[in-house]
């Protein structure tokens, strides 16, 4: 962290003057430096031919630390995943902060590396972006917005229209990990655990899952708020068919499943921020599922699920005790500000 | 969680599933009381597993439900008017009063906290000395000690911005009212094993014998709640009628004493409302007289209206197992989890919730 002359973001740091200057010179520029920032101008010319996904995402979360992450990473990675479910090759991210007057410039540090160490391993370049301040009150910490421009793959053809009954529905990682490790910290829920967010930055693994598999994947999903459960729910009723799943397929890690099971909450609509589900032709499936298992993020892979003609719009789990359930979508708010 | 896959093993689940299917020889027609179990045979799918001629009626077990509107409404009255932070487990949030639910409240400014235990209440009495402190205090016997225990610690502490809004329902007069309703003709109990666990099973000997009626003390696993079932078959079948204890390895005889203590302490036993069910005579708790600077019902003049139901809402035949929820008219039409008309269709334990949830499997 640089020496400055403050230890804390005011009002005067939003304003466009001298304190502005010094905050970005000494802070953000200086952390983030690329050929497009350094150019100091009021946006980015990039140069960038053939189809291209865009995307944007903002991030409340509450506390802005917690186990396995913060805030900053979690901005980055989540824009970068919400490109690579498109699709597309993250390139290019803009970012914006909203900070309440009062955050110490040691927490505003700590995110910006955090934001620079999650560009860095995603490969993206920040290439824009803004910073506002508000009176003490008025947000909350900070706040952050990313939107993020990737090219698309040119294997890729991820549309929800190319799924088939009979596709198999695979799932990369142990779920709920994210929701359980903000609710760990959270004011007024605190229990000790040892339970880290699973957030990470997902490309890579997209990238050479396209590379090898192209058009058998026809739609890839990251299930953030409102967990598996109800992103399964929306892709049921936009494709009209069923969706069947397994539990015994649906990794959940011994220490989340023990925090959902103390909590009352179903792992199954707990939000994650590095995992994804890919709905998948059935003769790739299991090669697939070999291919994710041998990278790093992605060991716990399985075959989650089915598409099926039976209960259009419905997504129905057997237990792992052989019952069958309806699985409808979230309603209300699990837990708020989750991301 | 070990000891807990335990029992949700599905080898001893076939085998018990078997071992009924051999057993019942006509229908039974079978309470689970506890909220708790009942959102367990729905989630892991067991009301279809079981044999078509045991039919599981969902029992009145669900705090939430039970919490009449009058509470509600004060609880939202005191976070809106009286500008209390007033904390609450998350279920309770979501349920409709009169004039809103505390969730609506909070959007409109309102201080309403989701808390998992009262002694986070506790500290944030502590942390904000300048704010009352309101923790509803919802449930069965099962949450009474640490509501207890927190008022206790309160008092201990020297606060004075700490109060509970007690509504504390009991399981005992709640089986009673159900076997007095002709119409309910339930003919067997599973009785909520957490509840047991603090209280014991001293006070269910007399209502087997007086009603004539097998009581299983049950846990809420799949193992556990299947061999509750054939517990209670082997009885209607066999034509007995006595308390067993199928959770024995948390349920002892005597409950917990050092629990039933902290609640002797603090609440005293009086006649409770029960939303859709109406008054019933001594089956809840209150903040004894001694202990009333830390009741908000005593510390707080809240003159507000009784609002009535929703007439449409027929949460109490539901409660008392003499309906089906979807017997009932606006079942999944003017009545659904986003927009609920009484409580049982909010809370994960409620039975109409789990109707919901589980009826379009059909």
């Amino acid at each position: 962290m640089p020496q400055l002359d403050f230890d804390v973001i005011t009002l005067g740091h939003g304003s466009g003057g001298i304190l502005t200057n010094k905050l970005l010179e000494s802070g953000v520029f200086n952390v983030l430096k690329n050929p497009w920032l350094d150019t100091h101008h009021d946006g980015a010319v990039l140069d960038l031919q053939g189809p291209l996904a865009f995307s944007t995402d903002s991030f409340v979360v509450s506390p802005i630390f917690f186990p396995g992450g913060n805030i900053g990473d979690l901005a980055v990675n989540g824009t970068v995943n919400d490109l690579s479910m498109c699709g597309a090759i993250p390139k290019f991210l803009s970012l914006s902060f909203i900070i309440e007057e009062g955050l110490t410039m040691a927490a505003f540090w700590e995110i910006l590396v955090s934001i620079k160490n999650a560009a860095d391993q995603a490969g993206v370049f920040i290439v824009t972006g803004d910073t506002k301040v508000v009176e003490k009150g008025k947000g909350d910490q900070i706040f952050i917005n990313t939107s993020g421009i990737g090219q698309m793959h040119p294997n890729a053809q991820i549309s929800a229209n190319r799924i088939r009954v009979g596709d198999k529905l695979i799932l990369s990682n142990p779920i709920a990990s994210h929701g359980m490790a903000i609710m760990s910290v959270r004011e007024g829920l605190e229990f000790e655990s040892d339970i880290v967010s699973d957030t990470c930055g997902l490309n890579h693994v997209i990238h050479g899952l396209l590379d090898q598999f192209g058009s058998d994947i026809r739609l890839l999903r990251d299930p953030t708020r409102g967990g598996v459960a109800t992103v399964l729910n929306e892709i049921a009723r936009d494709i009209s068919l069923g969706i069947d799943i397994d539990q015994k397929a649906i990794p959940v890690l011994e220490e989340v499943a023990g925090a959902c099971e103390l909590l009352g909450l179903d792992p199954l609509y707990v939000a994650n921020e590095g995992v994804f589900m890919a709905f998948v032709a059935p003769e790739s499936a299991d090669e697939m599922v070999d291919f994710l298992r041998k990278q790093p993020l992605c060991q716990a892979a399985s075959i989650m699920g089915t598409v099926v003609q039976e209960h259009p719009r419905q997504v129905i789990l057997t237990s792992t005790i052989g019952g069958k359930r309806v699985v409808n979508m979230l309603v209300g708010e699990q837990l708020p500000r989750i991301c | 969680m070990k000891f807990l896959f335990e029992y949700r093993n599905p080898e001893k689940v076939a085998q018990y599933l078997d071992e009924i299917t051999k057993t019942v020889t006509r229908p039974w027609k079978i309470m689970e009381l506890c909220g708790g179990q009942t959102h367990s045979l729905v989630k892991n799918g067991l009301l279809a597993l079981l044999p078509p001629s045991i039919q599981m009626v969902h029992g009145p077990g669900c705090p939430v439900c039970v919490t009449p509107l009058h509470l509600i409404d004060k609880a939202v009255y005191l976070a809106k008017e009286k500008k209390v932070i007033l904390c609450s487990f998350g279920d309770m949030i979501r349920v409709p009063g009169s004039q809103g639910s505390l969730l609506e409240a909070k959007a409109t400014g309102a201080d309403v906290r989701i808390l998992y235990s009262p002694l986070e209440a506790v500290k944030l009495a502590q942390q904000n000395p300048d704010r009352e402190v309101v923790f509803f205090a919802v449930g069965f016997e099962t949450t009474a000690p640490a509501n207890a225990l927190s008022v206790l610690h309160a008092r201990q502490i020297g606060l004075t911005n700490y109060s509970i809004l007690a509504s504390h329902v009991l399981v005992p007069p709640a089986i009673d009212a159900v076997m007095a309703d002709e119409a309910s003709q339930i003919q067997g109990i599973l009785a909520a094993g957490h509840v047991c666990t603090i209280m014991g099973v001293g006070e269910y000997d007399e209502l087997a014998k007086r009603h004539q009626i097998p009581i299983v003390v049950t846990g809420f696993e799949p193992v556990d709640l299947l061999q509750g079932i054939l517990m209670t078959i082997r009885q209607l079948e066999a034509g007995q009628a006595f308390v067993e204890n199928q959770y024995s390895r948390v349920v002892h005889a005597e409950g917990n004493p050092e629990a039933r203590r902290a609640i002797e302490e603090v609440f005293v036993v009086s006649d409770r409302e029960w939303r859709g069910i109406g008054t019933i005579p001594q089956s809840g708790w209150e903040v004894k007289p001694n202990l009333a600077s830390f009741d908000a019902t005593a510390k707080f003049d809240v003159q507000i209206p009784q609002a009535p139901e929703c007439a449409d809402c027929i949460a109490g035949l539901v409660l008392k197992g003499i309906k089906k929820p979807v017997e009932c008219s606006q079942f999944g039409k003017k009545c659904t989890p986003e927009n609920p008309l009484g409580a049982p269709m909010v809370s994960s334990e409620g039975a109409c919730a789990a109707y919901y949830h589980f009826a379009d499997l059909a």
